[in-house]
């Protein structure tokens, strides 16, 4: 078992390697060859070539390629002192670990991704018990009550959260509770520790916005497992030994039922962790997501490469978890 | 002493004196083709101690009637009417949680496939426990003792230990066992075995049927024993159905049935069984064609468009649906062929043959 872990984390740290060197490859190879270097993104409007010259050297523009990467690399694992802004007193310090200097934000990437992250969580977090609880609810009591109203009501449901585009739902939500009934303040994002109730207040749209969609996805798959799991003969032999139905139910089949559920769960709150992009665009949240979206924008190159670098670091390290806990619930799975 | 009753007479509502009576069991499935008869007017009898046989071909309702003897057809799905009375009591019309308490607990069942019929996420010991538990209030220590006892009485070495393993963790056979040793931990009155050899090899057949008869003798238990295969049938059956298109076309001792069938579909299983003790001409006689819808059920005798005998009675075996007639005290028979001539067939024709 410990092994098996740490086996899985190894090949995780080759794939995060693999995915530094790539978009590292993508971001700093490709301006070069095409013969802007990317100073001119940091340098502002019309800068002299002096300027130019100054800034790639204190950004290490100027070092061979490899060099570069190894410089990166190692600032991850222990921190930069080299880098400057390109004047003589301008030293940029970047503790570990250092994904360099964002172009706009003259800070280090880290910092910024350290203080965008609790939007980007509370998101996650929020979205996440609804669409699990409601998912799963749904799934479960539909699937017992297949045929009757309650499912056929509950699949309707689920029909229209599918083919409902999640951006019309987020502002159809934004015009009825902000602009009709003005239950809730124009978002404004305000970190829990500051205001529970403004936070929530800010939040709640952009929670039901993800979780009811997912929930959707959630209750069929759910449904779909139970269904299957129900007509299993080990569920026949737990009603043959005279377990009461309730029995039955939670502990035969749905252990059985969700166990699946929980794993493609895992994954997906990782992918969310990496910045809810859409939602929280929709609802001015200050998270991941919409880091992204700006850094794309502005061009700020080091911001796409470490946040690129920490949402796979989330999936990767989601997937150990997840297989992990499936041997953990599943005794036929060997860790080995 | 097991009989058989004719299904045909109308039905008593006074308790019987059997063990187990079922009485014109009828269960259908309505399906948007049309209502699949799996069970048309079935009726036995076991009595404790004894073991019933019912054997068919795939699709005749063998596992259907075990299954509705416990109450595990879904009432939406299937309907269920005519009559079960287990020791003095009627279960058809119950409500699932009205049987309950006799399920695994005075009548127990035994299924097919082990593998996927123990729990993959439970261990082997919780499972029994949980059949003990459900049925007498007693700790899970004791439970759990009483789980090792049964594991060791149906022959699994190393009891104590191996109940902590999980199902994927034993063989075939052992799972088997441990399927037995599961249905047997509340000392059922009735046991129903559907098939329960059928997914083991031959010579752990044998040991499953041997510890069978054993655990009979020792809790004086009736068994109902499903399978498809004669040979078990013969082995430890004390009386046989068989069924055909859902209904029963011949029951009566396993003497009756072995030595002198009167029914074309029991001769065409008995002469589609391989035997080793006479001589082996160059093949088997299989019967011909497929069974039968159950929606759209031939007119007639079901058996009727299968059956090589038809043109000896005439026109009566594709019109008229044959009753089940008694030949002797003990024997039943559906078939149009008057029984001194069926006997004649079978004596003169069939058996040097077989």
């Amino acid at each position: 078992m410990v092994r098996y872990i740490i086996r899985r984390l190894l090949g995780a740290l080759a794939v995060l390697f693999i995915v530094s060197l790539v978009t590292f490859g993508l971001f700093m190879v490709v301006p070069v060859m095409t013969g802007a270097s990317p100073a001119y993104l940091y340098a502002g409007k019309n800068p002299s070539p002096e300027l130019i010259a100054n800034i790639e050297h204190g950004l290490g523009l100027d070092k061979p390629i490899p060099e570069q990467f190894y410089m990166y690399m190692k600032g991850i694992v222990a921190g930069r002192t080299d880098l400057t802004d390109g004047t003589a007193d301008g030293s940029r310090p970047c503790p570990a670990p250092c994904f360099g200097y964002s172009f706009r934000y003259q800070s280090p990437v880290w910092d910024i991704i350290k203080d965008r992250f609790p939007v980007t969580l509370s998101i996650t977090v929020g979205a996440a018990i609804i669409w699990l609880s409601l998912g799963i609810g749904v799934g479960v009591l539909s699937a017992l009550r297949r045929g009757g109203f309650a499912d056929r009501a509950s699949m309707v449901f689920i029909l229209l959260f599918l083919s409902l585009p999640s951006y019309l739902f987020a502002i159809l939500l934004l015009y009825v509770f902000v602009y009709g009934l003005k239950w809730l303040p124009p978002t404004q994002y305000v970190p829990l520790t500051e205001s529970p109730v403004k936070w929530f207040q800010a939040l709640i749209l952009a929670w039901i916005t993800i979780g009811f969609g997912s929930a959707a996805l959630y209750a069929r798959l759910t449904r779909a497992n139970m269904l299957e799991t129900m007509s299993e003969d080990y569920i026949r032999t737990a009603v043959a030994k005279g377990l009461p139905r309730k029995t039955v139910v939670r502990k035969h089949a749905m252990r059985a039922a969700l166990t699946p559920i929980l794993t493609i769960a895992g994954l997906d709150i990782a992918f969310l962790l990496g910045g809810a992009i859409f939602v929280e665009k929709v609802f001015s949240l200050p998270g991941l997501g919409l880091l992204f979206v700006e850094a794309i924008g502005k061009q700020d190159l080091p911001v796409i490469m470490g946040l690129t670098i920490v949402s796979s670091l989330f999936i990767v390290v989601a997937n150990i978890i997840v297989d992990v806990l499936y041997s953990a619930v599943d005794p036929r799975v060997r860790l080995s | 002493m097991t009989q058989t009753i004719d299904s045909s007479a109308s039905l008593p509502s006074a308790p019987p004196t059997s063990f187990l009576e079922v009485r014109d069991l009828h269960v259908t499935f309505p399906t948007d083709d049309g209502m699949v008869r799996s069970v048309d007017g079935l009726s036995f009898k076991v009595e404790r101690g004894k073991t019933m046989g019912i054997v068919g071909e795939s699709g005749s309702g063998k596992s259907v009637t075990s299954q509705a003897i416990l109450g595990l057809h879904n009432s939406t799905r299937a309907q269920v009417s005519g009559q079960i009375w287990l020791d003095g009591e009627e279960l058809v019309g119950k409500s699932s949680e009205e049987i309950r308490p006799l399920r695994g607990n005075k009548m127990a069942m035994i299924f097919q496939d082990p593998l996927s019929s123990l729990h993959p996420f439970y261990t082997i010991g919780d499972q029994i426990v949980e059949a003990y538990r459900v049925h007498n209030k007693v700790s899970k220590d004791v439970a759990k003792k009483r789980a090792i006892e049964m594991l060791d009485r149906v022959g699994i070495p190393n009891a104590a230990k191996r109940v902590d393993d999980y199902p994927h963790q034993f063989s075939g056979g052992m799972r088997q066992r441990v399927m037995i040793a599961m249905a047997l931990v509340c000392d059922p009155q009735l046991l129903i075995a559907d098939e329960p050899t059928t997914a083991l090899d031959v010579t752990v057949q044998a040991q499953i049927l041997d510890l069978m008869r054993d655990l009979q003798k020792e809790f004086n238990s009736a068994i109902i024993l499903i399978t498809h295969d004669l040979g078990v049938v013969a082995e430890i059956a004390d009386d046989v159905t068989v069924m055909y298109g859902g209904r029963a076309v011949e029951q009566g001792s396993v003497r009756d049935v072995f030595y002198s069938p009167q029914m074309p579909y029991t001769w065409g299983l008995l002469a589609s069984m391989p035997r080793l003790d006479r001589d082996r001409k160059g093949r088997l006689d299989p019967i011909p064609g497929n069974p039968p819808s159950l929606i759209n059920l031939p007119n007639g005798c079901v058996f009727s468009p299968r059956c090589v005998y038809r043109d000896r009675v005439g026109a009566a075996c594709v019109t008229d649906r044959p009753d089940l007639t008694p030949v002797s005290d003990t024997h039943r028979v559906r078939c149009h062929i008057p029984a001194e001539q069926s006997q004649r067939i079978w004596l003169n024709e069939l058996n040097p043959n077989l």
